[in-house]
């Protein structure tokens, strides 16, 4: 029987045009033996978690490196909630001041990772909060 | 089953979970895919590959969108390739489907290959019956032509369009020649780069002198014209110059799957090409099944132990050593 394989979503949304980092990311994913989707630049809320949905992923790791995380977070959560969708752990990377890291937990984030963050503390992090027997 | 219920009524979520469970093999899939079968039959799937970066992806989103100008739902899955040293998959075809992703009529499925041991082409025929029961009209399935697993998922299209690009040599030679044999249209994309005419060119002298010619009686004209399905012949694949980017020549790609589609139907061909696919479906799946099986049971009940000590001391050979493990198991049946 095959293995389920962990599915990641790794989105850029808003218009925040570096995507570096979350390539470097999407790499150590899939170094890790995960299928990473990648969505591109400039996705709205409703994208990301469209694809989300299609994509059946059982994280969401959202780059965002434009200071917008205060108001695209909230949203994508938002939405996540409107959906039904409580089994997908989101975590959200990029440039993200200390100060704001509570309010995006608060908002829904299960983890903030800044620039500089170790790849494999991210993995080993997403690995082991799954949401789903994966 | 409330989650095909669920699929069966439009609900993306649990289309998308019905996916993963036949991905993954889940026990539910088996259900899953005998409560499907009867709501199936009324999409058609077309096949997009060749080599990388010829902008397959590009295409797919463009082919989508003329689909959906005409009214029709589509869904793309885009199988990429699973890495063979760390099993995981970057899929990235999304990245090149900005428009399509963003149409609440198309649903777009990223699937990896995950091996050669079964993997996905397992898998193909199952996933693209959920997405016809789930009532998409059209299914574009998008490989990477490069490897066998590949091609076996491209038997599921009923049209195959192979996308091929100007430039990339003679190392093209050999993926021309397996190209012949599946595609149904021929696309030489980014044809506003040098060498796109002599490419066409090429292409479609290796495709008349792979076909039979038409017998004069048969025909008024005596040759087939690329796309014109004359009586008696088989279908003569068109090879089309596209600029994706800029859709160009994508009104005419739309138009040459349309008539082939029109070919097989008005030929009996489709029905031909159904039967035959899922022949093969179900004896492929036979052999996985029951070969992964057998070397289970080898492993655990049967004599592989000993039969693997032997052919590593030179006494036997590998050959020969698995046929007798597979008389061992097939036992009083053989």
């Amino acid at each position: 029987m095959t293995q389920g394989k962990v599915r990641v979503l790794v989105a850029k949304p808003g218009l925040d045009s570096h995507d570096r980092g979350a390539k470097v990311v999407a790499r150590a994913y899939r170094d890790a033996g995960m299928e990473v989707i990648y969505t591109g630049l400039h996705q709205t809320p409703e994208e990301v978690v469209e694809a989300a949905i299609q994509e059946d992923v059982d994280v969401i790791a959202l780059s965002i490196l434009s200071g917008a995380h205060l108001t695209l977070v909230p949203m994508v959560a938002g939405l996540l909630r409107e959906r039904g969708i409580d089994d997908v752990l989101l975590l959200v990377g990029g440039i993200i001041p200390a100060e704001d890291r509570p309010n995006l937990k608060q908002a829904g984030a299960a983890e903030v990772f800044g620039p500089g963050s170790n790849l494999d503390e991210i993995v080993d992090f997403t690995r082991r909060n799954l949401r789903r027997g994966a | 089953m409330d989650l095909v219920e669920r699929l069966l009524d439009g609900d993306r979520r649990a289309l998308a979970r019905a996916i993963t469970l036949t991905e993954n093999e889940d026990p539910a899939a088996a259900e899953i895919a005998a409560a499907v079968y009867p709501h199936t039959g009324q999409g058609r799937v077309i096949g997009v590959t060749g080599p990388p970066g010829a902008g397959k992806s590009t295409i797919v989103d463009g082919l989508t969108h003329l689909y959906r100008q005409a009214g029709l739902r589509v869904a793309v899955v885009a199988v990429d390739p699973t890495s063979p040293f760390t099993g995981g998959a970057i899929l990235g075809d999304r990245i090149r489907m900005r428009r399509s992703a963003a149409d609440a009529g198309v649903f777009i499925r990223s699937l990896a290959t995950r091996g050669q041991l079964g993997g996905l082409s397992w898998h193909t025929g199952s996933v693209i019956r959920l997405l016809d029961a789930a009532g998409f009209p059209v299914i574009v399935v998008e490989t990477v032509g490069a490897g066998q697993a590949e091609v076996e998922i491209m038997r599921h299209a009923e049209t195959t369009v192979v996308v091929m690009i100007p430039g990339l040599g003679d190392e093209v030679q050999a993926i021309k020649a397996g190209i012949l044999e599946i595609a149904d249209v021929l696309a030489v994309n980014k044809a506003d780069r040098e060498g796109a005419d002599a490419l066409v060119k090429e292409l479609q002298m290796m495709l008349q002198l792979g076909r039979p010619r038409v017998r004069p009686a048969e025909a008024s004209s005596g040759e087939a014209s690329p796309g014109v399905a004359l009586p008696g012949v088989a279908w003569l694949p068109p090879v089309l110059k596209t600029v994706a980017t800029s859709d160009q020549g994508l009104g005419d790609l739309v138009a040459a799957v349309d008539s082939h589609y029109r070919f097989l139907e008005e030929s009996g061909g489709l029905a031909i090409r159904r039967r035959r696919e899922l022949d093969a479906e179900i004896r492929g799946i036979i052999r996985d099944v029951a070969g992964q099986a057998a070397c289970a049971w080898a492993e655990t009940a049967g004599s592989w132990a000993e039969a693997f000590t032997r052919v590593i001391a030179r006494r036997v050979d590998p050959r020969s050593a698995a046929s007798e493990l597979v008389s061992e198991f097939l036992g009083p049946r053989t």
